[in-house]
């Protein structure tokens, strides 16, 4: 028992020293550690949204609507087609995840075949009955329209975000199409939400004035037009004016270069610029529609409706449209940051505000003192100077466990600080299965090292049956769990790590120093 | 200094003396929990029905629930419900799942904030839509369910397959009067709730496990004792330490449920009720059942030192 090898003494002491150097940058401000030498171990633990404050959004992409956009342009291809072949046909839709047809003659199904998959390979054009047609997708190339509209979601969301000027986002993929977007310490959640809520697709659309837009009102919506609503919205929640407006798009909004908040005549508006392509296109149509009002629409509302007095050639104008400044900011920001491929939903918010972040610390910080002390106290009533040699190792268990979290760069959330102060509670459990063992041993005869001995070494197999079976439980509550849960199961499996170490190592090192200084003749225990 | 002994040296309660009575406690809190699942129910926070949770704290001296109630039931959210929170200032909005998907609960919470205006702080906003939530009920049942099957393989592995059956049993005593707490007092079951199920379903495997070791260890050493006798025998070897490190993780926990703030109140204190029931079940589930389930001796080995145990670390 008293021969303790000197590789073990030199590991115990290592992995000490390294948990105090891990664990020492906690101690002084991150302004000061980043001054240190790149040798010096500088991370800080990782505080959680729900201990710093911030935003947690988990987003999902609208995949759905990324297939059938794909179909209606399915659709629309298949209508040109069919009258430029002069080939007659009824009830062309989308069904479900095709397009369906009814052609008039049968037998057109392979001409209908050859003609679309020439404009597109990724149609396959199948015979019903009775002249049914139906127009599939690849299931491959429809899968990698989602892929790519997800990736692209994701980058435009960074965009969005990085415009605000938010410090660390993550803005991470999770699934097939889910984003997960952690902003720490924003104050006002709702207007990145309502950055993130926007699709910002934006087309200039000429205004039907052939037709009446009463007629339209009242139902008889002419074929190439639609009614949209302004996106102004009175006192009663409902859209001040309705605009019939062509559905040919004039110049799409993706042809834009910048955009910026202004002013005109100390109104605020967004200014924007065109690239060479939209700023020709941009400036035949003006050209040719002069006197016309024509209506620029955001996500199939009208922002305005300005009448072309001249020809716009320069490629760039401005956006009025009774903004506050912070309207214009913000709509300036989603056309630069460009438009979302889909619709993006809000599955998930958890937001904690900064004050109560900043309580949460405060009260678990005086909850895991306090239980320390508890326990450090009842320790030392229960078994004297071996309570002490384990109160020794339960701050050494403490200090492994900063130091690991710091190391892993493991985020620390509110449960999981339950978890650091349950593991205090808990580390002292392989001392006491030690101690007793040590008592008892005492009590049937044996001579103080022999017991201590005896001690160690029956209790051992205990200590790793009863910790790994909480391990287990810990790391399912890992896989599983999500957030704050998971913090909870990472500074519990942790803790019960270092806590079979400090039991198992440390203590045993410090009662053999003792033993082999001493000699005594009884235990104190 | 002299260490104060909180137990006799030998202790010698009668154990199995409270067997019965032990096991007809652990059926009557299955019986509550039952009844009570029948009755009421669980009340299932937003993390798994869906639905919208705001703290706010009013910035001009206490908050006026009544007035704040009034003002947002006119906005027609179907029920909204509001309590004060640790403070007098704070209070904690419940708005339940909207109709209309995603995106109506979105309009919900814009709703709450115009209604409330200014004057409030708002501290925390926590929504989960529907879909969500479903996948969140899906991993906590499958993480417990999991939990509980891989602890049992894992005495089973250790010990005899009699030990991981009753681990397992005892494990189901103490969810399910874990969760019977939950239905009985209404308490918010939310994924924290999962967290302290499983953390407390360690706790007393862990409690569990010790008892089993010694029991293990005592059929060796006792080849001849009658096993009612020798579970006796090893369960007051054991309660001790039982006792102690109970205590000692009650005090850390009744620590942080005392200062640790309200938003992990309902947390620890479930966790406080579970060490309870846990080592309750150690002693007076986990060795008893093994009585019923036809325990065999371990083959008879040459008796070698028990020192040897040890020498494999």
């Amino acid at each position: 028992m008293l021969h303790f090898p000197k590789w073990k003494i030199v590991l115990i002491l290592t992995i000490c020293f390294l948990g105090f150097a891990y664990a020492a940058p906690n101690l002084v401000d991150r302004s000061v550690t980043e001054t240190w030498s790149r040798w010096l171990p500088s991370q800080q633990i990782n505080l959680g949204l729900d201990l710093r404050g911030g935003s947690h959004l988990l987003l999902e992409v609208d995949v759905d609507a990324v297939t059938r956009e794909r179909l209606e342009s399915v659709v629309d291809i298949t209508r040109t087609e069919l009258r430029k072949a002069r080939i007659g046909y009824t009830g062309l839709g989308i069904d479900g995840e095709a397009v369906v047809l009814q052609s008039r003659e049968s037998g057109q199904v392979d001409e209908i075949r050859r003609l679309l998959s020439a404009i597109d390979p990724d149609l396959t054009v199948e015979a019903g009955e009775g002249g049914r047609v139906t127009i599939r997708v690849s299931e491959t190339a429809l899968t990698a329209r989602k892929q790519a509209a997800v990736e692209q979601s994701i980058e435009i969301v960074r965009r969005r975000i990085d415009e605000t000027g938010t410090r660390e986002p993550t803005i991470q993929r999770q699934g097939e199409d889910r984003i997960l977007v952690q902003l720490p310490g924003i104050d006002d959640p709702e207007r990145i939400k309502a950055l993130l809520g926007q699709t910002a697709k934006m087309v200039f659309r000429l205004v039907d004035t052939q037709n009446s837009q009463a007629d339209a009102m009242a139902g008889r919506v002419p074929p190439g037009s639609q009614l949209l609503p302004s996106d102004q919205v009175g006192p009663d929640g409902r859209p001040q004016q309705q605009y019939l407006v062509e559905r040919r798009v004039m110049v799409s909004g993706d042809t834009l270069v910048d955009a910026q908040p202004t002013f005109n005549n100390g109104e605020p508006v967004v200014s924007f610029r065109f690239d060479s392509v939209g700023a020709k296109r941009f400036g035949d149509v003006t050209a040719g529609n002069v006197g016309r009002p024509f209506a620029i629409v955001l996500d199939d509302k009208v922002i305005s409706a300005p009448v072309i007095r001249e020809p716009i050639l320069g490629g760039s104008g401005v956006i009025s449209g009774n903004f506050t400044v912070q309207e214009a900011q913000d709509l300036a920001l989603l056309l630069r940051a460009g438009a979302l491929p889909a619709p993006l939903v809000v599955l998930e918010e958890r937001t904690v505000g900064p004050g109560l972040g900043a309580d949460s610390i405060a009260a678990g910080e005086i909850a895991a003192v306090l239980g320390m002390v508890a326990v450090v106290v009842f320790m030392v009533i229960a078994y004297g100077l071996f309570g002490i040699i384990a109160n020794v190792a339960l701050v050494i268990n403490l200090v492994l466990i900063v130091a690991a979290l710091s190391a892993l760069q493991a985020t620390l959330t509110l449960p999981g600080i339950a978890g650091i102060v349950l593991t205090i509670g808990m580390a002292v459990d392989a001392n006491v299965l030690v101690f007793e063992r040590i008592r008892e041993e005492t009590r049937n005869g044996r001579p103080p090292v022999s017991a201590i001995d005896a001690g160690y070494n029956r209790a051992i197999s205990t200590i790793i049956d009863s910790n790994l079976t909480t391990f287990i439980a810990a790391v399912l509550l890992y896989i599983f769990g999500s957030g704050p849960i998971r913090g909870f199961a990472v500074t519990l499996s942790i803790g019960l790590l270092t806590s079979m170490f400090t039991a198992i190592m440390v203590t045993r090192l410090i009662v053999v120093m003792w033993l082999r200084r001493t000699r005594p003749k009884t235990l104190p225990i | 200094m002299r260490p104060i002994q909180f137990f006799a040296d030998s202790p010698k309660v009668p154990f199995m003396k409270y067997k019965n009575a032990g096991l007809a406690f652990a059926g009557l809190l299955m019986l509550i929990t039952l009844v009570s699942l029948v009755i009421q129910g669980l009340n299932f926070g937003i993390d798994f029905r869906g639905g919208t949770l705001i703290e706010v704290r009013s910035t001009q001296g206490p908050a006026d629930i009544p007035a704040m109630r009034n003002k947002v039931n006119g906005l027609g959210l179907g029920e909204v419900s509001m309590q004060e929170f640790g403070a007098p200032t704070d209070v904690l909005i419940r708005v339940q799942q909207q109709d209309g998907g995603e995106q109506a609960q979105q309009v919900a919470v814009e709703a709450v904030r115009g209604a409330l205006g200014e004057g409030v702080e708002y501290r925390r906003v926590e929504f989960v839509g529907p879909k969500v939530g479903e996948e969140l009920i899906t991993y906590g049942t499958l993480a417990v369910v999991l939990a509980l099957l891989a602890i049992m393989l894992y005495v089973w592995f250790r010990f005899e397959w009699q030990f991981g059956v009753c681990a397992l049993l005892t494990l189901l005593h103490d969810v399910i009067a874990m969760i019977g707490l939950y239905s009985v007092l209404q308490l918010e079951f939310s994924l924290s709730t999962v967290a302290a199920i499983l953390t407390i379903a360690g706790y007393s495997i862990n409690d569990t496990v010790v008892v089993y070791d010694r029991i293990r260890e005592n059929l060796r050493k006792y080849k001849k004792m009658d096993l009612r006798e020798l579970c006796e025998l090893s369960l007051n070897e054991t309660l001790s330490r039982t006792v102690l490190t109970s205590g000692t993780t009650l005090l850390a926990i009744i620590a942080l449920f005392a200062f640790g703030g309200p938003v992990i109140r309902e947390f620890t204190g479930a966790l406080i009720f579970g060490i309870v029931i846990g080592t309750f079940s150690s002693i007076f589930i986990s060795a008893p059942l093994l009585l019923n389930l036809n325990l065999r001796r371990p083959p008879d080995k040459p008796v070698k030192d028990e020192t040897a145990v040890g020498a494999q670390v």
